[in-house]
């Protein structure tokens, strides 16, 4: 890990203990005012989904049907990422609330609850952007790093992107089954066959929710409910597939070789979840919106604080890396997409070593 | 959603409601509507640290006189659950019950109940539960014992049978440490007067006249054939169970604890306790409960009672082996659920938490 920054092993070191007793600080003082926030979001939530599939029954009439698709795109943002991305990661289990729990939530998606934690706890956010570990380093379809081995069909990646763009709820749920990992013989087909049952199972009930059931709920106007509910799940796969690729991927960002998790410490995990990561700028309606995976630095660093306080923890952990003379990767949606873009592009040919930042 | 079966129409509508709602359940969906399941609709202390809490329910409570209720409490975001006996009896009819809660020293929910709460808040109470109850068949003799807040679920019993207008042949021995602490006296003073056959015994601890042997005795010379219910602290509960097994009448003793009744040797075997899904790991000293020792690392699993009742506690053992702290019973095999909170470690344990 020494060969990604100037820091000495006790400089690593103590600045994980300045992270520590910021997360400490922060959890003890948890209270009625953060399990208000979150239980007023959901509120907004429903009442924004019920809104707009109203709407979208009168959807003959041009502005229904486009407010319609709207507020339910809205809805289903939010349900994915401000909710139910963190109820998962557990953020708001201090509560106790069986309902607002990260044992027994299940959302608005393709992807089964059960292997989203798997993968996505478990996975990215133990090995960030760890070559051949963190499987979110390409979803095993892109090169997203140099130090991923160049194939031909990677000349197609930008073709491929595009696609996982558009079906990326379809995408994060096949995530976990490992198609590569199966085909090599690291895991069993059975394995598979199980998580791909679960899989079929939640997709045929999305699926009948969004195109059978409301659809003919609405008679003769099923093919506008119909269209509505297409167009929202695209909105929110195209929004989701933004920023999530916004966090990890744009100029600047660091990959990292398995070597470097060999014996790593806490404040080793720390200052890789630093380098890997990156953040966005914009407004609160905005940071609300993306789930508060703008804040995806704070979010690597303390996955399992509510995601209300990491506006109000970013310049503290910002002026530690000051301090520390380390990279604080943030920057407007249009650098951090901009970049992550060409990154496909260039990736898809082979080197592109130039993308490798500097030693932090 | 409960629906009755027998109307095919409904259950159809349930069906496609459901579909329309997936992944939530209809009710689900709708419940971030709503603070709680039950609104305080009244508030007044009996005895000093005492308070009856008029609920009145989302849905009307089915109960049998002397079952408890579990209620949450969400105290500075978190919710804390506990069992209260219902002191109400079942045949009230204006949709409410009431519970009667004692604050305890460092109680953290009965004195928040106890001092804090204020008509029109809101809790969340479960579907009552508990075998604390009388027979369908009255027997012809009864004796109740009850003990500071012990006393609860036996006004609701006492009520119930004033309410049915069914007063066998009753005893009941109230004991409290001083006069104002008898919780209820009012209301079972006016019960005597219209029932000749209630004989109330007041005990005042604090008076010298501690509830023993021979008081009992002399209160109740036919203790042993009356069929009792006995609530109170565990200290009476304890030598109750001893001198009625003595006599041979163990099975006629019913009793009600409020806290679980611990096997008196805690001490178990040391090891480490792994937190898997927080990948969490800690020491143990086989005395304490997994949930107990969860909590003092920082998690917050899900829970309910405390006390092995309620089963809102259990995890999934991954490796090892676990006390059962009630009955001392070690038990474990992978897959296990265990009701985390009356389960200790025996030396190195995984758990799903």
């Amino acid at each position: 890990m020494t060969a990604y920054t100037h820091l000495s092993p006790a400089e690593i070191e103590a600045f994980g203990r300045e992270l520590d007793a910021i997360r400490d600080e922060v959890k003890a003082s948890l209270g009625a005012r953060d399990a208000a926030y979150i239980r007023r979001l959901i509120r907004i939530q429903r009442m924004l989904d019920l809104s707009g599939r109203a709407l979208l029954f009168a959807g003959v009439l041009p502005p229904a049907w486009l407010a319609g698709t709207a507020l339910l795109s809205v809805a289903k943002i939010l349900e994915n990422m401000e909710i139910g991305h963190n109820v998962m990661h557990a953020q708001w289990d201090w509560m106790r609330d069986p309902k607002i729990h990260s044992s027994t939530w299940e959302w608005d998606t393709a992807c089964p609850a059960a292997q989203w934690k798997h993968s996505h706890n478990y996975m990215h956010h133990t090995y960030t952007n760890v070559v051949g570990m963190d499987r979110d380093v390409g979803y095993g379809i892109l090169r997203m790093s140099p130090k991923q081995r160049w194939r031909v069909w990677n000349l197609g990646q930008p073709v491929y992107n595009a696609w996982l763009a558009i079906l990326f709820q379809y995408g994060v749920a096949l995530h976990d089954v490992e198609f590569d990992r199966v085909v090599q013989g690291k895991k069993t087909w059975r394995e598979a066959w199980t998580q791909l049952k679960a899989i079929a199972r939640k997709t045929s009930r999305q699926t009948l929710k969004d195109y059978v059931l409301f659809p003919v709920l609405a008679g003769p106007f099923f093919a506008y409910v119909f269209a509505g509910n297409l167009t929202a799940n695209l909105v929110r796969n195209l929004w989701a597939y933004a920023i999530i690729f916004c966090g990890h991927f744009p100029a600047g960002a660091h990959t990292f070789e398995p070597e470097a998790v060999a014996n790593e410490t806490r404040g080793h995990w720390y200052l890789r979840q630093l380098l890997g990561s990156c953040n966005i700028r914009g407004g609160k309606l905005f940071h609300i919106l993306s789930g508060n995976l703008s804040h995806q630095i704070e979010h690597h660093l303390f996955p399992d604080l509510p995601s209300n306080r990491y506006a109000e923890i970013a310049p503290r952990v910002q002026a530690l890396c000051a301090k520390y003379g380390l990279p604080y990767n943030s920057a407007s949606f249009t650098r951090q997409f901009g970049t992550t873009l060409w990154r496909v592009l260039r990736l898809s040919l082979p080197g592109g070593q130039s993308l490798e930042p500097a030693p932090a | 959603m409960t629906l009755q079966p027998r109307i095919p129409g409904l259950r159809l509508l349930a069906r496609a409601a459901t579909g329309l709602t997936y992944p939530l359940a209809p009710a689900d969906y709708l419940l971030p509507f709503t603070q709680g399941s039950a609104r305080i609709e009244a508030v007044t202390k009996p005895a000093p640290g005492v308070v009856t809490l008029t609920l009145r329910p989302r849905q009307r409570l089915v109960h049998r006189a002397g079952q408890f209720v579990r209620v949450g409490v969400d105290i500075d975001g978190v919710r804390h659950t506990r069992c209260y006996s219902v002191s109400s009896p079942p045949e009230r009819t204006d949709g409410r019950f009431t519970i009667t809660v004692k604050a305890i020293a460092g109680g953290r929910v009965s004195t928040y109940l106890a001092e804090r709460v204020e008509v029109g808040e809101r809790l969340w109470v479960d579907a009552p539960s508990g075998d604390f109850v009388l027979p369908e068949m009255l027997p012809e003799r009864l004796l109740f014992i009850a003990a500071g807040s012990g006393i609860t679920p036996i006004m609701s019993m006492l009520a119930s049978l004033d309410a049915r207008a069914a007063m066998p042949d009753v005893v009941l021995i109230h004991a409290a440490s001083t006069e104002p602490d008898l919780i209820f006296a009012a209301e079972l003073a006016a019960l005597a007067a219209r029932h000749p056959s209630l004989h109330l015994h007041r005990v005042l601890s604090r008076d010298g006249g501690r509830l023993t042997r021979e008081r009992l005795a002399a209160l109740c010379p036919d203790w042993s054939q009356r069929e009792t219910w006995a609530c109170g602290p565990e200290g009476l509960l304890a030598w109750l169970e001893d001198h009625w097994q003595g006599a041979g009448v163990g099975a006629r003793l019913h009793v009600e604890r409020f806290r679980p009744r611990w096997t008196s040797n805690l001490s178990g075997e040391a090891g480490r306790v792994s937190f898997r899904r927080s990948g969490c790991v800690v020491p143990s000293r086989g005395d304490r409960s997994v949930l107990e020792l969860a909590e003092a690392s920082g998690l917050a699993p899900a829970h309910g009672c405390r006390m092995g009742i309620c089963h809102g506690c259990t995890a999934t053992l991954k490796s090892g082996r676990v006390r059962d702290l009630r009955n001392g019973q070690t038990f474990g095999d992978e897959g296990d659920r265990v009701q985390i909170c009356v389960c200790a470690p025996v030396g190195d344990v995984e758990i799903e938490l």
